[in-house]
Order: C-alpha cells, then structure tokens, then sequence
C-alpha cells in the first residue's frame, strides 16, 4: 500500500501543484509576447500556413459531410411535424453555435496539435531547444511564440469555413436532393439566426477554444520527456486533453452565453 | 521583410476565412435585415404575449415595418407592455389596432398592425390602444368545452341548483 503513504500522496499533490502553476506561467508569457511574435510575422505566417491552410481540407470535406448528415437526420425528423422548411434553421443553428467550433476544435486538435507537440518535442529530444538557449536565443519566444499565435489565429477562420461549408452541404442535401423549398430553406434561417447571438458567440467558442488546443498542445511539447517514448506520449496527452478541455469549456461556454 | 511562396496560400486561407464569416453573417444571420434607419417608440399593451420575443418583426401588410425592441410587464395594469421601435417614415394614424399572429403553424409570433381612421398619427411615446392578445390554445379549448358544457347542461346546472 505504497500508494497510501502520505510522502507519495504529497510528491503527487505538489507535482501537480507544480505543473499546473508551470503551465499558467508559460501560457501568461505566450500572451505576453504578442508584440515579439508579431515583430517577426513571417514566423508566425508560416504557422498559419501550417497549421490552417494544411488542416483546410480535413475541416472542409467533415464540414461537407456534417451538413449532409444534418440535411438528412433533420428532415427526417422535422418532416414528422410537418416543418420539413425550417430545416435551414435547424442546420444553421447547430452547426453556427455548437458543431462548426467544437468538432473543428477536435479535428483541429488531432490534425494540428499533435503535429505541434512532435515537432516540439522532437526539437527538445534532439537538444535543438538547448541549443538555442546556448546561443542565447530564447525558445519561448522563436519556436513557441509563433506557433502559439498562429494556431490562435488559424482555429476561428477554420470553425468560420465548417459552418459555412456545412450550411452549404445541409442546402445540397436539404433542397438539391431532398426537394425542401429553396426559399423558406433560407428565409427560416436568415429569421432564426441572429447575427451577434447565434453568430459572435461561435466565433468567441472558436477563439477561446484556439487558445485552449494551441496552448496544451505547445505546452506537452515543451514539457515532455526528452525521449522518444516521451514525445509520444506527449502526443497522446495532446489529443486526450485537448479533446477534453475543448468539451468542458464547450459546456461552461454554452452555459454561459446561452441560458440566459 | 523577403517574400515567401507560401504567402499566397496564408493570403487565400485568410480570405476564405473572412468569406466564411461575412457568408455566416449575411446569408445564415440577418445583418442584413436589420434596420439601421431612424426609428420612433411606441408602446403596446397585451393581455396575453403568448411566444412573442423582442426583436420580433412588426408587420402590416406582411411588411416589415418596425420591431420588438423589448418586452417588460405593466405591474399596473397586469398587462405585457410591448415597446415597439417603428421606422420612422412610415405613418400610422393613432387609433391603429396591434394583434399578435403567427406565421405559419409551427413559425414565430410576430405583431401585425391595422390601420386606423383617425386624423393624427402615431408619434414617439404614444401607445397603441386597440390589442388583441396572441391566441392561447388552452384558453380557446377551454371556452369551447365551457361553451358545449353550458349548451348541453342547462336543465341539469338548474337542477344543480335547486
């Protein structure tokens, strides 16, 4: 009964304690170096480059099929009712306030927050990170730094690009194949939908939900064992977490702007 | 700064990113609907809103004419007031009436306002008197079956009585 050994439960507690105050201190530090990042927005560029244009095709063709799955279900439900019209309304409402930022926030977070981790991870393992630190350049703020923005930057107008291709998809499906009228299609939605409700707080879930994914995923990086096993399990916590995070805060996020 | 190839691409993906936005904001949300002319205020009482929520459509004729600026509850009166912000512009006479319908079965409630006789018009402030409550469907079955109880059980309510 190692484990019940108050010493073992302490070392627990204060590694957590210490991990938790580790990563709040590089997150404040990220943020702070808005100004240094963007001093050399060609790094930062190239990220968005890697982390946004990369992930555009994986986001857009699930944006694609998340309407096409959202025609159908939603028609054949709605059809019961007889208000098969105000399926527009039910594919634009799911899709701008929960579907575009949550599912492009997990995609975002298997397709480019593990890529992140690895390449982090395999610059600590391979003593690149060191290195730098020798030379006197600081690692937070020439490799962390940039990713960071980048990906904060990137995960909105991705989330923006699934909802509006998914919109596109219910429509293909909902009034091309299914034959629900084109005009009370869009006319339910544009009624429905408010633009700074519905709309304003997608995008601020997409941006918080950038932080969140960019942050533990640069963070595993940074903090993970300088071995192979370690980067892949950094890696794996990357997903695991990140997928997680971006769920909770869903949860706190709707609960917030929504139940009012 | 030198130039690099993939600014090109970073340049599109931002572009299809601000055209998603402006697509969500414009063809899936109402910005463009909404009215940023003058407008003026006017109040309506209700008996009974039913489902009636603020930035609801005001519309005569099946036209948008104005909207539901908010909702609150006249603890006067015990009536819903419902303030109505009109575009200014388009006149109403002051004994205009406001009813509370639905479009569609299943759609939203919405205010459709009647023209009046009177000479003057509608100014800030004033209120609408004439209203007619959104039809309550329990209260509607409620008189039907008051109505068939009343037809059906005369003798026998006298007898009640007795």
């Amino acid at each position: 009964m190692t484990w019940l050994h108050p010493a073992t439960i302490g070392f627990a507690v204060r590694a957590r304690l210490a991990d938790m105050g580790h990563g709040a201190r590089l997150f404040l530090r990220l943020l702070a170096l808005v100004g240094t990042a963007f001093a050399r927005a060609r790094l930062v560029f190239d990220q968005v480059h890697f982390l946004g244009n990369l992930s555009l095709a994986i986001v857009g063709v699930s944006g694609l099929f998340v309407g096409f799955v959202l025609g159908l279900q939603g028609y054949y439900t709605l059809q019961r009712y007889g208000s098969a019209e105000a399926l527009g309304l039910l594919v634009a409402l799911s899709l701008v306030r929960e579907l575009g930022p949550v599912v492009t926030a997990l995609l975002f977070a298997g397709r480019a927050g593990t890529a992140l981790t690895a390449e982090i991870g395999l610059m600590k393992a391979g003593e690149q990170l060191s290195a730098m630190e020798m030379m006197a350049v600081d690692p937070v703020s020439r490799v962390l730094a940039p990713r960071f923005w980048g990906g904060v930057i990137a995960m909105p107008l991705l989330a923006a690009v699934f909802s509006a291709v998914g919109i596109v998809g219910g429509w293909l499906v909902g009034v091309v194949l299914i034959g629900v009228d084109p005009g009370s299609f869009w006319s339910q939605m544009q009624s429905g939908v408010d633009w700074w409700y519905d709309v304003g707080n997608g995008i601020v879930k997409s941006v918080v939900f950038g932080f969140a994914v960019t942050f533990i995923a640069v963070f595993e990086g940074y903090t993970c064992q300088a071995t192979p096993e370690g980067v892949s399990r950094a890696t794996t916590r990357t997903v695991v977490t990140a997928s997680l995070m971006v769920l909770g805060l869903d949860f706190i996020l709707t609960a917030m702007m929504f139940s009012i | 700064m030198q130039k690099s190839k993939n600014d090109v691409w970073v340049g599109l993906f931002v572009l299809i990113g601000a055209a998603a936005l402006l697509f969500l904001a414009l063809q899936a949300g109402n910005l463009l609907s909404l009215t940023f002319g003058d407008t003026y205020r006017v109040t309506a009482n209700f008996d009974n809103i039913g489902g009636l929520k603020p930035r609801a459509a005001v519309r005569s004729a099946g036209v948008v004419v104005g909207r539901v600026e908010s909702i609150g509850f006249d603890d006067k009166r015990y009536q819903a007031r419902v303030v109505i912000d009109m575009q200014s512009g388009i006149n109403f006479p002051k004994d205009s009436s406001a009813k509370i319908l639905t479009s569609g079965l299943l759609g939203e409630q919405y205010i459709g306002l009647v023209a009046g006789a009177s000479e003057k018009n509608l100014a800030a402030g004033d209120t609408i008197n004439e209203t007619q409550s959104a039809l309550v469907l329990e209260n509607l079955i409620g008189r039907f079956l008051f109505d068939k109880a009343a037809e059906a059980g005369t003798p026998a309510a006298g007898a009640a009585k007795k």
